[in-house]
């Protein structure tokens, strides 16, 4: 069977090398040069970043598209010893929360920020599933800068989406629950009367990006799973797309699925605005924690904050409206023009596209079918713009083009089908390998799309690579869309679990101020050394105090006595270098931690117990020049109540120099 | 599996690039951004180096400038003296006695505001390299920095 399909694929890339030398056109060209399409040459740039969710890896990975070829792997939610987040001292606040320090979590959604509708290029927003977290990238650094956990949240998987400005990006908990502020000591099945949904508002400040829970809304106790923003004449509106209307509390499988529709939330947070102005939010009493990374002390800071403002969805009228949407809906996803919103029922047979217009018009006809707890549903037919007839099996998320035409993912038919939004035909499909989930088309989700390409991003690709065993890798495929067929041009391996990815120009990136190095004038760490004439170290009772510099290729000390069995030692390490790429690490034997990686003109702190007498080797771990191998140094440590005094040196213990005069 | 991939990747370039001088037929790498290409070899000047300064736009007082001096040494706490000491002998690079009599100040400040390019190309640098094995770092330099460090090394030359 392979076999064949490889006579043939030779058979048509002879017939194109055997015709290659006639003039030809795009349409005889197009066929044979799928593979060359994706090739980036050595030293050539990508044109697209393309930032994927690393899933249950907690970490956010970037890629180069066309080639697929994998830059770097952002540490966010996760500890990631490689490059000591999460262990070193100064980033451990980074993962604290309200449960106290949790290393790990599980990253689902990317969102760049925006301006005006259009990616803008300064952050990117990703949310933690689990212990429910919202972590804000810094693009000049490919950072983590700030992490902000969701109280009366569980399970933040309806995030972080953004609106047109970023003015806010929206957190919906999956799981209902009691809210914080409420007794949970419940049994499971007061689910109706007890459990209640929280979407959280998060306001994004426009110059900094520091992010704060302007407010919640409470709603029902339904699951959200996405969401997007309304744009542009839609801008005020955000959709939500909510499952288990059913308020079933076991086997969701089954008694989630009863209903014939669930629901698409539409919020007027330009209402929610206002009755928070008038004074109608709530203060309560929630714990929650508020972390920042400083670019400048090179720490990060965790606070742990101690009320929320809910909005009551319910009793305050017109924020909320229901539209009833076939199925489970889990995209729920804005063309770029803001007039239609697509709704993918995960287990229906039609796609149903909503317009906004109609919408309007039903919310003030009141063309309702009663409520939901409080909360207008609006007919169906009367906000539905057309549906997609049979366009595949499990639809989960749409995308968009700048030309009229969406890309719907199925997950169980395994394939991107092509329709065009305004006539709801189906025009192209494509299969994928296997089990889609979300897609990416650069720039899809905005006002302008970038098109071009459109990502896959497969959960499942048994025989398609080499096995390593039970488990293997997951992958992304790259289609060219930029004809009226799709045509997949590349299969790339992704980490952890690729679920959503957006793609921006690399240009945008690139140029928006990208930082090389960290000004060692402006280091203010308080453990910094700056120059190795201020190396030393001191002891305060069982705890010492190394300040260390790193410059290639030595530390200063790198002879360090006087340690004594028990002591709690912190080696600051001050990376001197203030040329770009020249990171140096960190490492001593027996740490029970991690390595440093300390990027130039950085400090960074490893704290290290000296178990038992002996002998300690610590040396550089990235290597940084011809004599890498050399930056090595001792730490000697003695037996408790030893005489040995702390002394330190590197090179011969020196002669105090004088410019002489 | 592979090899006959890679076979038809080679039939398909080769089929390519057997078209010529039809320059459309060349792969298209898609992306529109260009590394940065490496510096070119032209008319380099062994006594002025590669940078902004030349005996035309830098000149010295025959008097030391305490201020900038002290200023200079400041920063070279910070950035250089891990790896240079102040007399004559190498540490990881040369150390920094008689500096000012073996270059011209604008060679010195070329060389510690844009060491990368002169590195490539100086033939004396290269020797240098050939020794200490470790490139000299940019350490981000501004023009005043560095004027100021060569007021200092001019202090350490023994200039009142």
């Amino acid at each position: 069977m392979k076999t064949n399909k490889f006579l043939i694929l030779i058979t048509i890339v002879m017939s194109v090398v055997v015709f290659g030398c006639k003039p030809k056109n795009a349409s005889t060209s197009i066929k044979g040069d799928s593979t060359v399409k994706s090739y980036v040459a050595p030293g050539q740039y990508d044109e697209f970043y393309n930032f994927v969710s690393g899933g249950f890896s907690g970490q956010l990975s970037v890629y180069g598209l066309p080639s697929g070829r994998l830059f770097r792997v952002i540490p966010v939610f996760s500890a990631d010893p490689e490059k000591g987040w999460g262990y070193s001292e100064e980033s451990k606040p980074m993962l604290n929360t309200s449960h106290g320090f949790v290393p790990w979590d599980d990253c689902h959604h990317p969102e760049l920020s925006q301006t005006n509708g259009e990616v803008d290029g300064k952050w990117i927003f990703v949310n933690g599933n689990n212990t429910p977290r919202l972590a804000r990238i810094d693009l000049k650094t490919f950072k983590t800068a700030e992490i902000i956990e969701l109280p009366n949240s569980a399970g933040n998987h309806s995030s972080p989406f953004g609106t047109e400005n970023s003015e806010y990006i929206v957190a919906g908990t999956r799981f209902s629950v009691p809210p914080d502020y409420t007794n949970g000591d419940v049994p499971i099945d007061t689910y109706k009367k007890n459990f209640k949904g929280h979407i959280s508002f998060v306001s994004i400040d426009k110059n900094s990006g520091a992010m704060n829970i302007a407010f919640q809304l409470r709603t029902p106790g339904i699951d959200f799973d996405l969401a997007r923003c309304g744009r542009a004449k839609s801008h005020g509106w955000f959709f939500f797309s909510c499952y288990n209307s059913e308020q079933a509390n076991t086997l969701l499988e089954v008694n989630a699925s009863q209903n014939d529709k669930d629901f698409i939330m539409a919020v007027n947070w330009k209402k929610a605005e206002e009755y928070l102005k008038e004074g109608k939010g709530v203060k309560e009493k929630v714990k929650y924690a508020h972390n920042v990374w400083d670019d400048k002390t090179h720490s990060a800071t965790s606070t742990i904050m101690d009320e929320v403002t809910v909005l009551d969805a319910s009793a305050l009228k017109d924020i909320c409206y229901f539209i009833p949407c076939p199925k489970s809906p889990h995209g729920c996803d804005v063309d770029p023009t803001g007039e239609y919103i697509v709704g993918s029922g995960k287990l229906a047979a039609v796609l149903p596209v909503f317009s906004f217009d109609k919408l309007m018009k039903a919310i003030e006809n009141k063309a309702f079918d009663g409520d939901y707890e409080g909360i207008p549903v609006v007919k169906y037919e009367e906000a539905l713009y057309g549906e997609v007839k049979k366009p595949g099996l499990g639809p989960l998320h749409t995308e968009f083009d700048g030309n009229g035409f969406a890309y719907t993912s199925f997950f169980v038919s395994s394939e991107v089908v092509k329709w065009n939004v305004k006539d709801l035909a189906v025009v192209d499909r494509v299969p994928t390998f296997y089990s889609v989930g979300h897609l990416c088309v650069p720039g899809g989700n905005t006002r302008k799309p970038f098109g071009k390409y459109m990502i896959a991003y497969n959960k499942i690709t048994k025989d398609r690579y080499l096995p390593t065993g039970p488990e293997l890798t997951q992958s992304a495929q790259l289609y060219d869309i930029s004809g009226e067929k799709m045509q997949m041009i590349l299969d790339f391996p992704t980490i952890g679990e690729p679920h959503y990815a957006q793609a921006a120009p690399a240009s945008l990136i690139m140029n928006n101020g990208q930082l090389k190095i960290y000004s060692i004038e402006e280091n203010q760490n308080p453990y910094v050394t700056k120059g190795e004439a201020e190396s030393k170290v001191v002891r305060e009772g069982n705890k010492v105090h190394v300040y260390m510099t790193s410059v290639r290729s030595h530390f200063a000390p790198d002879n360090i006595e006087g340690i004594k069995e028990g002591d709690e030692v912190y080696f600051h390490v001050t990376n001197l270098e203030q040329d770009w790429d020249v990171p140096h690490g960190f490492a001593i034997k027996g740490a029970n931690t991690a390595e440093l990686l300390i990027m130039p003109g950085e400090t960074s702190t490893v704290k290290w117990i000296a178990e038992k007498p002996g002998m300690f080797p610590m040396y550089c771990t990235d290597f940084c020049s011809a004599l890498h191998q050399e930056m090595q140094g001792y730490v000697r440590v003695s037996p408790k109540g030893s005489n040995v005094p702390i002394s330190f040196h590197v090179g011969k213990a020196p002669e105090p120099e004088k410019v002489t005069q | 599996m592979q090899a006959l991939k890679l076979f038809i990747l080679m039939t398909f370039f080769a089929g390519l690039t057997a078209c010529g001088g039809n320059k459309d037929s060349q792969p298209k790498t898609a992306p529109g951004v260009q590394t940065e290409a490496s510096p070119s070899t032209g008319n380099y000047d062994p006594n002025r180096g590669e940078g902004k300064f030349s005996s035309e736009n830098l000149t010295l007082d025959a008097a030391l400038n305490d201020s900038m001096a002290d200023a200079g040494e400041k920063i070279a706490n910070v950035k250089c003296t891990s790896c240079h000491k102040l007399t004559d002998e190498k540490l990881v690079g040369p150390g920094w006695k008689g500096v000012t009599s073996r270059r011209t100040p604008h060679w010195i400040m070329n060389f510690i505001t844009n060491p990368d390019p002169m590195i490539n190309q100086d033939p004396e640098l290269q020797a240098q390299l050939e020794l200490c094995l470790v490139r000299m770092p940019n350490q981000s330099l501004t023009e005043d920095d560095a004027r100021n460090i060569l007021e200092f090394m001019r202090k350490n030359d023994g200039i009142k």
